[in-house]
């Protein structure tokens, strides 16, 4: 189609959190004329609203620490199916990456010796944690952004143009990747070509032409009803890779936050920082007894504290006690609280109490967590040095995501197709450590950025040509919305409110899908999601194209809906619970599951999107062995501990 | 819980023109004005334009102005207005207007790309940099800034001044280089610039008179105008006293 507008770039990154931006950073760097797409504006993506701080072992704050304690501690809350060359890659550059923010103008907390300051977060052994009070996501995309800022200034200067090497196109939203069809100079079919995109201010579509796209667009927490993710969390990556013929991993894993407000209403799933835990905050019932030492699993009996005196003591003296169970990985915590909660001991507003008002003077609060502070004295009306929050389960972030390269973040099956930060999948296996997303965004960022670069200079003399066909089928459907009303063939029925949709959908995932799983109801979220994919095929919209959020939702829809159905499909195969997915009905850690990754594709690459069966549905699931950890990372664990986790013939290799 | 029906007018349209429509929705308990405004979508204006993201006055998208007053719609809870009272929520003005609630904010952009970058110290690695926690509070308080540009909207320099916009930077970036400037290790003097001097020259300074209004309406309680540009203006009189300085400026002013 040729009325829609066509640029030619080395690489267009997908997302302007703090994956996309190092990724831009790293791709233009070296050399490649690098441009950004992202829904919000610059600078406001979701990596803006991390608190607590970014994972690194820099050892300022205990000289024991080191990349391989951190990897350890990595693998141990992801309950082992992290893929662990990414969890090794991580532990060894997440120092470099935050001490290179430093160069670029960020200001982060000071030890008394000028260095970066470290703080404790649960499941990391030592205080690991760079942070700038309970802001850091903000200094760190304001230091990304910056940086971008500085590459334009330079690239002004030697070009007259802020935007000739590194463009930043925001508030426009891809919901294609193109890809080459099988061309007759015989050239590869099936790479990447491109992507097409809407501009959310004119309702324009554009075509922006690469060799090579890094996807790094954050998760899919919108599609759950209580949640701490932004809008722009409608899985709308996953969904891309998916489409384009990826393969998305181990689905089946979403982290609930253990402490996401509960009241009012209208903030119900705002996230409450862990650095709360970490600072000295503790977890009471109803009855006022700190709970969570009646809940450490076998795994971690030895590292946590068995006394409230030794919890206390741990804060000032850790080498000689244990941390307090408050600081267990996060799903050890949500399933403390739902079962809190469940058994009748929870709050007023049906949550636990969350209290730092007790155990830290007000002033030492309002300094260490001035926005938590704010958050409750602001939308609860709670001043929180005097009196206990009240909190419970959250949906926080997807550790399943499109499958990669650990080395090269390249995704698989698709030349051409990149993705690195919270869409990747691998890293965290079952269960992500807090602080440890900032770090792999920066990490898995750069490497994105960097071989995207690489691959798109090698295919500078060939570039793969854009199939109009594709351009005018993307146009067609990101059209339809505003033609539901139409008698379209086969699908009767009333035009469908998006909002009416969104809404159903959420309540599903939340209600069946949610922390705790049972067979019987992920088969019916599977049987209602393909009622709401007939439906939203008659989503329709009023007005017209211009910044119309109506529209925007409709088009998001199809992302949500083919993510919530990986979720569904693959926590249901998953016959055990591990990390970040608990069945009621197989309640325990299954060794034999251990080395298995689910692996989700779609079920018609041509695009048959409506699939009515709930039988049939959209998605194939399929399982494959993990490989081997690589000995001389076994080795960095005791035998005793490793037994809990692997197979015995994993063990004896 | 209680929840009773408020009356609403907010404005609608587009760059051609547009005016108040007149909406009565429901509020429940605890509810902020955005929560109100996403129920108008939801249920009687599904093409209604705003900007939003966290919800937590975090990212500082969803600025408008609620019965005149600068304000992010997330952070305005509806208990402080009276339930008989009817709440007007109005683009930001300084603005250009896009569509209902969503405006240009571009200038912002154009400002920030106006401002050099940190300079790094010269001989000083990554991992090597030392500062201490009381010299980088001051900066820390301005990299607070969640960019939300209601201090930008609310300025009197450029509110209804449409032609200050070219000359004037903005509380918001006179404060940026406010905190490049009192950064313990920005090198960009080695390199001959001196950011002081450019806030005044170059970024407008000097079209500021400290009426506060910056620092009342910005939502993360930044003093703008007493920690970033007082002392910021104190350093330029003092420059006064420089014949040479203040030679070289007025000259550098006559030719622009
Ligand atoms: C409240 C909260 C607190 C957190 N605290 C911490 C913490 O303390 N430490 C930590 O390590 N992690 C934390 N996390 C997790 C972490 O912030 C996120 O996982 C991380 O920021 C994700 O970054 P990202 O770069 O992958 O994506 P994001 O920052 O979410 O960016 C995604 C980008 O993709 C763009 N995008 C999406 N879809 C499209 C599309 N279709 N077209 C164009 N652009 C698109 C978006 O506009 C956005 O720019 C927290 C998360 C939340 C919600
Ligand atoms: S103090 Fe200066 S910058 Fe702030 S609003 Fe007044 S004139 Fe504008
Ligand atoms: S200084 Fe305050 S008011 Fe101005 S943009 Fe930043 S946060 Fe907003
Ligand atoms: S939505 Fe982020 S500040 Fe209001």
């Amino acid at each position: 189609m040729s009325v829609v507008d066509r640029q030619e770039w080395d690489v267009v990154v997908v997302g302007a959190g703090g994956a996309g931006l190092r990724a831009a950073i790293e791709a233009r760097e070296r050399g490649a004329r690098t441009a950004v797409i992202c829904k919000s504006l610059f600078g406001k993506a979701h990596t803006v609203m991390a608190e607590g701080g970014i994972a690194a072992a820099m050892a300022n704050a205990n000289e024991h620490d080191n990349w391989q304690v951190h990897f350890r501690d990595t693998m141990r809350g992801g309950k082992f199916l992290n893929q662990w060359r990414m969890a090794e890659l991580h532990a060894q550059e997440a120092p470099d990456r935050v001490w290179e923010l430093e160069t670029w103008g960020a200001l982060f907390d000071r030890t008394k010796d000028g260095r970066i300051s470290q703080r404790n977060f649960g499941g990391h052994e030592y205080p690991r944690l760079a942070h700038v009070g309970d802001r850091t996501g903000l200094e760190l995309i304001r230091t990304l952004q910056q940086k971008i800022v500085a590459l334009q200034q330079e690239d002004f200067k030697e070009t007259g143009d802020y935007e000739s090497r590194l463009k930043v196109f925001q508030e426009c939203t891809v919901t294609r990747v193109l890809k080459d069809t099988a061309s007759e100079g015989g050239s590869a079919a099936g790479r990447v070509s491109g992507v097409f995109a809407y501009e959310r201010e004119t309702g324009r579509f554009f075509v922006l032409e690469a060799p090579a796209v890094v996807i790094a667009t954050g998760g899919i927490g919108k599609s759950f009803k209580v949640t701490s993710n932004s809008w722009e969390y409608t899985g709308d990556g996953h969904a891309l890779a998916l489409l384009a013929g990826a393969p998305l991993l181990n689905m089946e894993f979403v982290q609930f936050h253990p402490t996401g407000m509960v009241w009012p209403p209208s903030v119900k799933g705002i996230l409450v920082t862990e650095s709360v835990r970490g600072d000295g905050g503790v977890l009471r019932n109803s009855e006022g007894k700190r709970f969570m030492f009646d809940y450490i699993p076998d795994v971690f009996k030895e590292k946590y504290a068995e006394s409230e005196e030794e919890a206390d003591r741990w804060y000032e003296d850790p080498e000689n006690n244990r941390r307090p169970p408050e600081l267990l990985p996060r799903d050890e915590v949500a399933r403390a609280i739902n079962a809190e909660v469940k058994a009748g001991r929870g709050s007023p507003h049906g949550g636990v109490f969350l209290d730092v008002s007790t155990r830290m003077p007000a002033e030492v609060i309002r300094r260490r967590l001035p926005s938590m502070y704010h958050q409750f004295k602001e939308l609860a009306d709670v001043d929180i040095t005097a009196e206990a929050m009240e909190v419970g389960p959250t949906c926080h972030y997807v550790m399943g995501g499109i499958a990669v390269d650990s080395d090269t973040a390249a995704a698989r099956g698709v030349p051409g197709l990149f993705a690195a930060g919270e869409v990747a999948g691998g890293m965290h296996g079952s269960n992500r450590l807090g602080g440890n997303s900032l770090s792999d965004l920066l990490v898995f960022g750069r490497r994105a950025g960097w071989h995207a670069a690489e691959y798109a200079q090698g295919v500078t003399y060939q570039r793969p040509p854009v199939d109009d066909a594709q351009v005018n089928a993307a146009a067609a459907e990101a059209l339809r919305p505003f033609s539901a009303e139409a008698d379209r063939e086969g699908e009767a029925g009333p035009p469908e409110n998006p909002y009416t949709l969104h809404q159903e959908l959420q309540q599903t995932m939340n209600d069946l899908v949610g922390i705790i799983r049972r067979e019987g109801e992920m088969e019916q979220a599977l049987r209602k999601l393909a009622e709401l994919r007939v439906r939203a095929r008659r989503a329709g919209v009023e007005g017209h194209r211009q910044f119309n959020p109506g529209w925007h939702l409709a088009l998001d829809l199809r992302n949500m809906l083919l993510v919530s159905e990986c979720v569904a499909r693959a926590a249901l195969e998953r016959t055990e619970s591990r990390g970040g997915h608990t069945r009621e009905d197989h309640p325990t850690m299954d060794r034999k599951w251990r080395n298995v990754n689910l692996l989700c594709t779609l079920a018609d690459p041509t695009g048959g999107l409506a699939a009515t069966d709930s039988g049939r549905g959209q998605i194939r699931l399929a399982r494959e062995s993990t490989a081997p950890i690589r000995p001389d990372l076994l080795a960095l664990f005791e035998k005793e501990e490793l037994v809990k986790y692997l197979a015995e013939e994993e063990l004896y290799e | 819980m209680s929840s009773y029906e408020a009356r609403f007018k907010v404005w609608r349209g587009d760059e051609q023109g547009g005016g108040l429509e007149d909406f009565t929705v429901e509020v429940n308990d605890g509810e902020v004005v955005l929560d109100i405004v996403h129920r108008l979508q939801a249920t009687q204006a599904p093409d209604l334009a705003v900007r939003w993201n966290c919800k937590a006055g975090k990212c500082g998208s969803c600025s408008a102005e609620i019965n005149g007053r600068p304000r992010l719609m997330c952070m305005t809870r509806m208990s402080v207005f009276d339930r008989a009272e009817t709440i007007t929520v109005t683009p930001l003005r300084t603005f250009p207007v896009i569509r209902d609630l969503v405006t240009d904010v571009g200038f912002n952009y154009r400002k920030a790309r106006e401002v050099p970058a940190f300079v790094p110290p010269a001989g000083l690695g990554a991992g090597e940099y030392r500062m201490m926690q009381e010299d980088v509070d001051r900066s820390q308080e301005f990299r607070k800034c969640i960019e939300c540009f209601l201090c930008q909207d609310t300025c009197h320099v450029v509110r209804d001044h449409e032609e200050n916009k070219t000359a004037f930077a903005g509380p918001r970036f006179l404060m940026r280089i406010a905190e490049l400037d009192m950064h313990p290790l920005d090198a960009a003097a080695e390199t001959g610039l001196d950011r002081g001097r450019t806030a005044q020259d170059e970024h407008g300074l000097g079209y500021c008179n400290i009426t506060k209004c910056c620092t009342e309406v910005c939502p993360e309680g930044i003093k703008i105008t007493d920690n970033a540009l007082i002392p910021m203006k104190e350093r330029a009189v003092d420059r006064k006293y420089d014949p040479l300085v203040w030679l070289g400026s007025k000259i550098r002013r006559r030719s622009s």
